[in-house]
């Protein structure tokens, strides 16, 4: 049991600590308005930072080089994206592409043009978004309506997709639809990647209950897509969608954002009916439960490192990381306006503890919950993929998918 | 980074838990469980006490084999999964631990090869009936070189040979050490939820003890005690935990209901999940407590603490799920499911309730934030 990295990896995070210092992006001057994920100044100094580390061999560094890599070791990666969380510049807008999208068109497309795609995204570049779910198809991933048609050297797609983070900025999307309608729907769908610029494609920003316009709706009508920017079979994109959902819940499993220290320091600065409220009894029990919790997102994430500075694949371990992550932010945000009692309604940034922190993060908590996969899903993941219990009795498996029920 | 088991200690892990199947499998709990008094199974005990584990964290120098907390942790995993019914954690986790917190090198040299050995068996003595433990408010007396009290209850009270006794000295409160067999001690074997974990009323009067660390200084000492005997138990209650997780798996696919197996419903899917879940928050905090013991590192208050809160939380999800997967089977003295109740109810009792130890976790956050801000301010 230790924290410690071997010789290598200590020589190696070093010399990653000494060129994030000398390197990385001084957010200072930027005020708290342009700090906010895309704001123009916000985005544009992420990209520099993208391809300066894409330039000295830290973009994607477990990828091959040929793929705008360094060909280096997961272990690599990890210890310079703690190293790069430390020193506060880790931003958001390429973790799409780069985490879950990319990976998979790696995986399953053979085109020279597909794949040419992949090295200016790791320079930051390019911005990929995610086109999977639907009105009809969320938790229930495969029931993808969007239809694509052979036509000449490609196809035709007409569809609607929803909960697309980044559209509204990104350059390319990854799609699935559906391009066999009579066959189980498994089993009738295709996975492409098109220009987001394609004649056809409308992004519709979505408000979502906390005010933010990150998720967007994407209209797609008489879309046309050559057919050599198709990403796997022909009815074959399943596999696909699992390649890159297997990899969007590793990424959210993380933990980010407030913590205990956070709440603590809340709870210090709020009188209550003795001093401030972390006397209060009840306030520290949770507190406990909270923080054992919460850290063991943190502890956990080392025991993954330990399988990735093995060579080995993470165990089962994170597979909880998401559900726990998602949950204990809202218990602790929700905690957190308790202690403020009426005052914590407020959220205004000028008044507001924390600048609204708090506040902001209870109102995107419930997302949390949904996005990547719902608590519910999780679940089901952990119960049949961790403990081998048996799937839900299905009604749709085996039968061809235009004749499912959709309650319309 | 190695946040885990290395090799060797894994495959120590694997031959404690194919020796623990072989002597100690389900019926030999039960058959304690079923001799209302007896409280262990002594037989076993000379089995395990055979194997040398007694001495796995004792050093060398004391007669122990000195081979490591961690393989200790190993050891209580197995252990705690087994339910072996002996005197490990009081001798091992409790005991010893007092004779290395707060001994003389006398002390040690002349009790820690004897517990390695397994001829002295020792107990922890701290509670006086009901409610948390107050160290001002102690009602077992120390003076003149004697003890007078009662102490209630006593977690192997019965079989141990010796005992680390929470008194009120002169100076304040103090630790003695107690020879159970000597004049002035008389002991009663407890009713108890947890027959197979003896309890015992403990008597002293005039009964002849030395001190154990600085007079005064006991509250403080049993504090640092018990956190060392949190974690370890902390790996007792996960090996529990894990098997309860895995009974409950196991039946849920057996079981059919409804024409197919529980295990397909989402009301069970999802409570095993949680269960998963809760087991996997445990081994996070279990391990850092490990490396805490292991490095006796400046974070082993809060990592002890933390993995106590996770212990308890988690074996008794763990326990009570089992139940309720199992159904009406699983309510009956036949199913096994009662003995990882009664034990996980015991573990998360028997050095202190989660609420106190809830609330030293609170205490020593706080402190660590403090400690913090300081050092952010010194720079």
């Amino acid at each position: 049991m230790n924290f410690e990295d071997s010789p290598q990896e200590a020589e190696y995070r070093a010399r990653v600590r000494r060129w994030i210092e000398a390197n990385a992006p001084d957010l200072g001057p930027l005020s708290a308005e342009e700090r906010r994920n895309w704001h123009p100044r916000h985005k544009e100094i992420a990209r520099q930072w993208q391809a300066t580390k894409a330039d000295a061999g830290y973009a994607c560094i477990s990828w091959p080089k040929e793929r705008g890599g360094a060909g280096g070791s997961a272990i690599e990666e990890a210890i310079f994206n703690q190293e790069e969380a430390r020193a506060g510049v880790q931003f958001t807008y390429f973790m799409t592409g780069l985490h879950m999208l990319l990976p998979a068109l790696m995986e399953h497309s053979t085109d020279a043009a597909s794949l040419a795609q992949v090295a200016p995204a790791v320079r930051g570049d390019t911005i990929w978004c995610q086109l999977f779910s639907e009105p009809a198809s969320g938790s229930d991933s495969a029931g993808v309506r969007c239809a694509a048609v052979r036509e000449g050297d490609g196809w035709r797609i007409n569809g609607q997709k929803v909960w697309n983070s980044g559209a509204q900025a990104a350059d390319f999307g990854m799609l699935v639809a559906r391009t066999d309608p009579d066959r189980p729907k498994h089993k009738g769908l295709t996975v492409f990647w098109l220009d987001m610029k394609t004649p056809g494609v409308e992004v519709r920003p979505i408000r979502m209950m906390s005010g933010d316009n990150e998720l967007n709706e994407v209209f797609l009508t008489d879309v046309f897509i050559p057919d050599n920017q198709r990403i796997g079979d022909v009815d074959g994109g399943w596999k696909v969608v699992i390649s890159t959902l297997m990899n969007e819940r590793a990424a959210l499993g993380s933990g980010t954002g407030l913590n205990w220290r956070d709440v603590m320091k809340l709870a210090a600065s709020v009188p209550s009916w003795e001093g401030t409220a972390l006397d209060d009894p009840a306030f520290r029990e949770w507190l406990a439960d909270y923080y054992v919790q919460s850290e063991a997102i943190r502890l956990t994430s080392f025991r993954t490192l330990t399988s990735l500075s093995k060579g080995q694949a993470p165990g089962p371990e994170s597979s909880g990381g998401k559900l726990l992550w998602a949950n204990t932010t809202q218990a602790m945000t929700s905690q957190a306006l308790d202690l403020l009692d009426h005052f914590g309604l407020v959220d205004d940034p000028d008044m507001a503890a924390a600048g609204g922190a708090f506040q902001h993060r209870f109102m995107w908590a419930p997302g949390l919950r949904l996005g990547g996969g719902t608590d519910e899903i999780m679940k089901n993941i952990i119960a049949e993929r961790v403990l081998g219990l048996p799937g839900d009795i299905r009604v749709d498996k085996t039968v061809p998918f235009r004749e499912i029920p959709s309650g319309r | 980074m190695n946040f885990d088991y290395t090799d060797d200690q894994k495959a120590l892990k694997e031959e404690a838990r194919r020796f623990l199947a072989s002597v100690s499998p389900l019926t030999v709990v039960r058959a304690v469980l079923d001799d209302p008094g007896r409280g262990l199974d002594e037989g076993l005990w000379a089995r395990i006490v055979e194997q040398g584990w007694c001495g796995a964290a004792i050093p060398e120098s004391y007669g122990g084999l000195g081979i490591g907390y961690v393989e200790l942790c190993a050891l209580a995993e197995e252990l705690g999964r087994s339910l072996a019914p002996v005197p490990f954690a009081s001798s091992v986790y409790q005991f010893a631990e007092a004779l290395l917190v707060a001994g003389s090198e006398d002390q040690k040299q002349a009790w820690l090869p004897r517990v390695a050995a397994g001829e002295v068996v020792g107990a922890l003595a701290f509670s006086e009936g009901a409610g948390v433990l107050r160290g001002d408010r102690l009602a077992t007396r120390f003076a003149h070189g004697r003890l007078s009290g009662v102490k209630l209850p006593v977690t192997d009270g019965l079989f141990a040979t010796h005992a680390v006794v929470l008194a009120a000295g002169t100076d304040g409160p103090g630790l003695y050490l107690v020879d159970l067999a000597g004049p002035g001690v008389s002991r009663e074997g407890l009713a108890t939820i947890e027959p197979t974990r003896g309890e015992a009323q403990v008597t002293f009067d005039g009964a002849p003890a030395e001190p154990l660390g600085a007079p005064g200084e006991g509250a403080a000492l049993l504090e640092r005690i018990h956190d060392r005997a949190a974690i370890l138990l902390a790996f007792e209650a996960l090996g529990g935990a894990d098997r309860c997780l895995e009974m409950a798996r196991d039946y849920a696919l057996e079981r059919y209901a409804f024409g197919r197996p529980i295990g397909g419903y989402q009301a069970i899917k999802h409570k095993l999940a949680d269960v998963f879940v809760a087991n996997e928050v445990l081994r996070a905090n279990a391990y850092y407590g490990a490396w805490a013991l292991s490095t006796d590192a400046a974070e082993l208050p809060v990592a002890a603490a933390a993995a106590r809160v996770a212990a308890c939380n988690a074996y008794w999800l763990a326990s009570k799920e089992n139940i309720q997967t199992h159904g009406g089977i699983g309510f009956t003295w036949e199913a096994d499911c009662h003995l990882f109740y009664r034990r996980a109810r015991h573990v998360g009792l028997a050095i202190g309730a989660t609420r106190d130890w809830k609330r030293r976790l609170a205490a020593r956050l706080e402190a660590r934030l403090a400690a913090e801000a300081n050092q952010e301010s010194a720079r």
